[in-house]
């Protein structure tokens, strides 16, 4: 599954296919980080903008 | 409506919709998880038992279970497909129904691998797929992409989840909701990659068994034809399943959810591309007797033995083909309530079927030339263990159209 | 072992000779005795049930099909089909058609010896492979090994015995070819003679009727044998490539056993 294991070979299909899974599993790992963090600085602007009211 | 009359629960049921009573809500989960014990003790006995309480054997190592997951996964793929459809080519109409493609979506992709779990001798070491992958194999291409599928689906339907009346309050809860709606295109795009390629490597599945000329066929590159035709007859049923599940639940709720245009649309869409399916199903069987032929596997040796008689290649391409094409091309038909059920379990049924044809069938026919038939049956622990699946995502579709705001049409469609 | 893995060169594959170990059964010897799938189950560790009824759930690796000429008495015959497992090696793009399938890659085709192995401990029992397989030489443990009390002394102890859930086959003894290279290893030699590596099935043959050795050697019989014009091979046509040859001077023997005629017409084999 890694490049470290001792089955690995560096030919093209595992290039493409782990490539494949490695690049859609971080991006879904971004987009839950991004929308959380926005989540999170838009509740903390939330407050302070009602502290500040 | 009545505080008085107001369920129980009211609190988590979505504004401005009437709901049953949480008394009958209950005794229908009740009901429900009669059958789902049945199913439960039958999963149990196949772990704890081993695979010899099923009618499984050497000559039939796929059954039931393989054929329903193959199965379960083309009619989920209305959820993939209803998404690209609204987020990618911009049918804008589509949004009314696409929260509930994803929920059936999450229910069927959930019991495919339930079933699995089940299905395989070891369980436990099932992990060994990504582990140990090997990459020229089709199957292991099916469980990646349906893994991060099955993530996917998972992060459409957060936010259905977040959207629930008291979840919602939260203002992290609500942001949260927020961002992943905004970003829904992006995720929907990444569900349509791993779609194509689940769709279709399980068309790969069977496609690659040259040592079963029943099942083999030649294709472009690594990919057997079965590859592309599995896409196309998963994308042609998807959306006739959303609309089944939809008039179930209009059924059940006493009450319209979603305006007929909608319907329409998906409904359309569905038959053309069922058209498309036949005509490319059509000319691959042509070819595919002309090829099985050459390794000494004629048309006759396929269909030589019950139940596996031509009666198989007429319903499935006719009577569960040809017929729910037309009957949703024509808009007539397409319109009128009754036969668009029809036309949907028909369409269902066929591609049900075609995936029952690819897996168990391509195991009875005999290859080895002393080879006998041997005829097999699904057993009640097969059936039960898989119906374990339907009434568990009864139960989860239930929740979801009580508590979640699914439907944008409702309010509309049914004013207090 | 990812050397052996992949075809190349001769010279970067492993480090020592390459075989290709095959068999060649000469059905017109065969009287259908079944010692030869008695002394597999002895020699591989092969679970059995009290009751065997069931033949679609036995675990028989080496399996001996019984055919008949299908002509009424008194010119019915019958022939025996000793069936171990082929070890296809593949042909042009097709590979062994098991070893592309398995997805967690527990099987393997060895260019070494030209044997399909399998890692018991690694396969978690999908099947797949069992569905690919085009001659049934495959079997899933539907059932925990139960042995009869103080039959566990009696196990090989080259062979590991396999749990519930995983699939297994012939792997024609190759725990003796590991006892046959450490042998000759320690007696500084770097080839397995013939006699030196035989599989059970082939000893217990009352008949003589099972020949197994290097194909590719001209000293082992079994070059020569393969070359038989009355040489065939199950489902030639399908492009597997077994390593296992039978030959039979009757020529319906030939043509029942072999519906897919070898490439030479009927009765002959392609080398």
């Amino acid at each position: 599954m890694f490049p470290f294991a001792f089955e690995w070979l560096n030919d093209p299909v595992h290039f493409v296919f782990m490539g494949s899974l490695y690049t859609v599993l971080i991006l879904l790992i971004i987009i839950l980080h991004y929308c959380g963090i926005r989540a999170f600085l838009d509740l903390i602007c939330k407050k302070e903008g009602h502290d500040n009211h | 409506m009545d505080p008085a009359s107001a369920p129980f629960d009211s609190a988590l049921i979505p504004k401005g919709v009437k709901r049953c009573q949480l008394k009958w809500f209950l005794l229908w989960i009740a009901v429900l998880n009669g059958p789902l014990m049945v199913g439960t003790v039958a999963a149990l006995m196949c772990w704890g038992l081993a695979l010899n309480v099923t009618n499984l054997s050497n000559n039939y190592p796929f059954g039931l279970w393989i054929a329903a997951d193959l199965g379960i996964i083309a009619l989920g793929a209305g959820a993939f497909f209803t998404g690209f459809l609204r987020y990618i080519v911009k049918i804008d109409d589509l949004k009314h129904i696409v929260n509930y493609a994803v929920i059936i979506g999450v229910v069927c992709y959930a019991s495919a691998q339930g079933i699995l779990g089940i299905d395989i001798g070891q369980p436990l070491r099932g992990w060994f797929i990504f582990w140990h992958a090997n990459v020229h194999s089709m199957l292991t291409e099916v469980a990646f992409c349906i893994t991060c599928y099955f993530m996917v689906l998972c992060i459409e339907y957060l936010p259905l989840i977040l959207e629930n009346r008291q979840v919602y309050k939260l203002g992290f809860f609500h942001g949260m909701a927020h961002h992943l709606h905004e970003a829904m295109p992006t995720i929907a795009a990444i569900g349509v990659f791993l779609s194509f390629f689940h769709q279709g490597s399980l068309g790969g599945v069977p496609g690659v068994l040259y040592g079963r000329p029943f099942a083999y066929r030649e294709g472009f590159l690594v990919w057997p034809w079965t590859f592309f035709l599995f896409i196309l007859s998963a994308i042609a049923c998807g959306p006739c399943f959303t609309i089944l599940i939809t008039r179930i639940t209009e059924g059940f709720a006493r009450k319209r959810l979603v305006k007929r245009n909608v319907i329409d649309i998906l409904a359309k869409i569905s038959g053309r591309l069922l058209v498309l399916y036949l005509v490319l199903k059509t000319l691959d069987t042509v070819y595919w007797i002309a090829m099985a032929g050459k390794v000494g596997a004629p048309l006759s040796s396929f269909y030589a033995n019950q139940p596996y008689g031509y009666w198989v290649l007429i319903t499935e391409l006719g009577i569960l083909g040809v017929i729910p094409a037309i009957l949703l091309l024509i808009r007539k038909t397409r319109q009128n309530d009754n036969v668009l059920i029809l036309a949907c379990v028909l369409n269902c049924a066929g591609i049900f079927m075609n995936r029952w044809i690819m897996t168990v069938q391509s195991l009875a026919v005999p290859v080895m030339p002393f080879d006998r038939f041997i005829s097999y049956h699904p057993n009640w622990v097969e059936y039960a263990s898989t119906f374990l699946f339907v009434w568990a995502g009864a139960i989860v579709i239930s929740l979801s159209y009580r508590y979640l705001p699914i439907f944008s049409q409702e309010k509309e469609l049914n004013p207090l | 072992m990812k050397e052996a893995h992949h075809e190349g060169d001769e010279q970067h594959q492993g480090h020592g000779k390459i075989y290709k170990f095959g068999m060649v059964v000469d059905l017109d010897k065969c009287t259908g005795c079944g010692a030869c799938m008695v002394a597999c189950m002895a020699e591989n560790n092969i679970a059995f049930r009290k009751d065997e009824t069931n033949k679609t759930r036995s675990n028989f690796w080496m399996r001996v099909y019984k055919i008949s000429n299908g002509l009424p008495f008194p010119d019915t015959e019958i022939s025996y089909i000793p069936r171990p497992c082929m070890h296809c090696e593949g042909h042009g793009h097709h590979h062994t058609p098991c070893v592309s399938v398995c997805p967690a890659t527990v099987t393997d085709y060895n260019h070494e010896t030209g044997i399909v192995s399998q890692i018991y401990t690694r396969c978690f029992g999908c099947r797949y492979c069992m569905a690919a397989c085009p001659y049934h030489v495959r079997v899933f443990n539907w059932w925990d090994a139960k042995w009869p009390k103080g039959m566990e002394k009696y196990l090989n102890p080259d062979v590991s015995p396999r749990m519930r859930g995983v699939v297994e086959k012939c792997s024609f003894c190759f725990h003796r070819f590991q006892r046959a290279k450490n042998k000759a290893f320690t007696e500084g030699r770097r080839e397995v003679r013939e006699d030196e590596y035989q599989t059970a099935c082939t000893q217990a043959c009352p008949a003589g009727a099972i020949t197994f050795g290097d194909l590719k050697n001209p000293e082992h019989r079994v070059y020569k044998l393969k070359d038989s014009p009355n040489a065939f091979r199950l489902l030639e046509k399908l492009g597997t490539n077994p390593k296992v040859y039978y030959v039979s001077t009757r020529a319906w023997v030939r043509k029942a056993a072999d519906v897919y005629v070898g490439k030479e017409g009927e009765g002959a084999t392609c080398a």
